[in-house]
């Protein structure tokens, strides 16, 4: 029940809502819980409301610390 | 490389997922030097594990067990009774999630409601039900709401809305319920062994750390808030693991591209000004002090049970039924002496076969369990 699903702003309704979208399916959608978020942006929507949006700096430090994990193996591979 | 999107979306999905797993399964089992029992609290991720085949791919030494984070699993029967009570009154549209039609009520379902000519809508959206308000002034449109931290907001949102739009016909039967006050429920209980908590992830979206604390401080339990790619999970878990090699209990944030530690606080805001939190009843919990919400004053007019006289009764579970157990953690579903034999997807008899995030369910479709 609580599934988050990510999609792009694409634009701005008149009537105050998002068209956000999803991998080719455009949804319109609340803004109401997060109205920061601009066009451009990545949220995450739950049922029909952008709840967050997706922040591209954490999803950078996501993918280096998998660099440093990878790095981290390797050194301990090539010594043992 | 591929694109900006996979990137926010889903980081690993830039690198090789089938190497990263490999690694981090490598440094969970490197880590796992004797057996670990850890939860996952969210029904979200109880199905992201099993269609990724983690339980599977996990050292024997990692158990993991489910929790009680399906909302339409926690639900007991005698609120489903009321919703059905409701949905037979002359005039009365129900609006609901697709998740709860089949849910068993003591004697009846919502889907079979339906059949037998009540006018009950599945809904995608909180403002679907307002929507149907609008579209329909001379009928009761009653919105039977079920959800975690992550639909509160949005269902208070479409509360103020259907204020704003000045709609007197628009009713809540409010069932919603609150993570930490089970988490905490669940471990003064004592009952089941937890070693570590992968934490919700969309829930903790709104709420944020702080609501986990004590999990850390009180019981010295880790716990990991996660997201829900298959590379999330396996990150949660070897986290959790990392504080237990270390001997540190803490709560951290793997999900970090969506979860800030101060949550959602403009959601949060909307939640306040309309609900305040209640005393709650939960399926195999029992109930549990301040883990439901209940409208404020100032939204009384939209509360159904002020509007309508609707009695609770508390229906108890189906005999046999042993999803109070699994919820706790305490029993596996395979354990259950109905699961798979009088209790399968097709014709569920307790709440945890129903849901498709239910443990049941999930053990019923993915794990090999079948009866036969």
């Amino acid at each position: 029940m609580c599934l988050g699903i990510p999609g792009k702003i694409v634009s701005l309704t008149p009537t105050g809502l998002a068209e956000v979208d999803f991998s080719g399916v455009r949804r319109e959608v609340s803004l109401m819980l997060c109205p920061e978020a601009r066009v451009g942006d990545y949220v995450l929507v739950h049922v029909g409301f952008a709840i967050q949006r997706l922040d591209p700096e954490e999803a950078l430090e996501t993918l280096k610390l998998f660099e440093e994990l990878e790095e981290s193996y390797r050194e301990s591979t090539s010594e043992g | 490389l591929r694109s900006w999107r996979k990137v926010i979306v889903n980081p690993q999905a830039r690198a090789d997922q089938g190497k990263l797993a490999s690694l981090l399964l490598r440094k969970i089992t490197e880590l796992a030097d004797h057996p670990l029992r850890l939860m996952e609290v969210c029904g979200t991720h109880t199905i992201a594990i099993f269609r990724a085949g983690i339980r599977s791919l996990l050292t024997d030494a990692v158990e993991l067990i489910s929790g009680p984070g399906c909302p339409v699993c926690v639900t007991p029967a005698g609120e489903i009774d009321r919703a059905i009570a409701v949905s037979r009154r002359t005039g009365v549209i129900l609006a609901t999630f697709g998740d709860l039609m089949r849910v068993p009520g003591s004697s009846s379902s919502l889907q079979q409601e339906r059949a037998t000519g009540s006018d009950i809508r599945v809904i995608l959206s909180p403002l679907d039900a307002v929507q149907i308000a609008q579209e329909n002034p001379d009928r009761a449109v009653v919105f039977f709401a079920v959800g975690f931290e992550t639909t509160s907001p949005a269902i208070a949102a479409a509360v103020q809305e259907a204020r704003r739009r000045g709609l007197a016909n628009f009713y809540l039967l409010s069932s919603q319920r609150l993570v930490p006050p089970a988490i905490q429920a669940l471990l003064s209980a004592g009952k089941a062994t937890i070693d570590g908590f992968i934490l919700p992830g969309h829930v903790s979206v709104i709420i944020g750390q702080a609501p986990y604390l004590f999990i850390a401080e009180e019981f010295g339990i880790p716990g990991v808030i996660t997201g829900f790619e298959p590379l999330d999970i396996l990150e949660g878990i070897y986290m959790l693991l990392r504080q237990k090699k270390e001997g540190r209990a803490g709560i951290e944030i793997q999900y970090s591209r969506a979860v800030k530690e101060e949550g959602n606080q403009r959601a949060r805001a909307i939640m306040g000004e309309v609900f305040a939190p209640a005393d709650a009843c939960w399926r195999g919990l029992g109930m549990i002090p301040k883990s439901g919400l209940m409208l404020r004053e100032e939204f009384a007019p939209v509360d159904v049970s002020k509007a309508f006289d609707l009695p609770y009764a508390d229906a108890g579970d189906p005999p046999g039924c042993q999803c109070g157990e699994v919820l706790q953690g305490l029993r596996r579903p395979p354990d259950c002496p109905l699961f798979g034999t009088r209790c399968t997807p097709e014709a569920p008899i307790g709440a945890c076969m129903v849901s498709s995030e239910g443990s049941c369910a999930a053990y019923y479709r993915y794990g090999g369990f079948h009866a036969g």
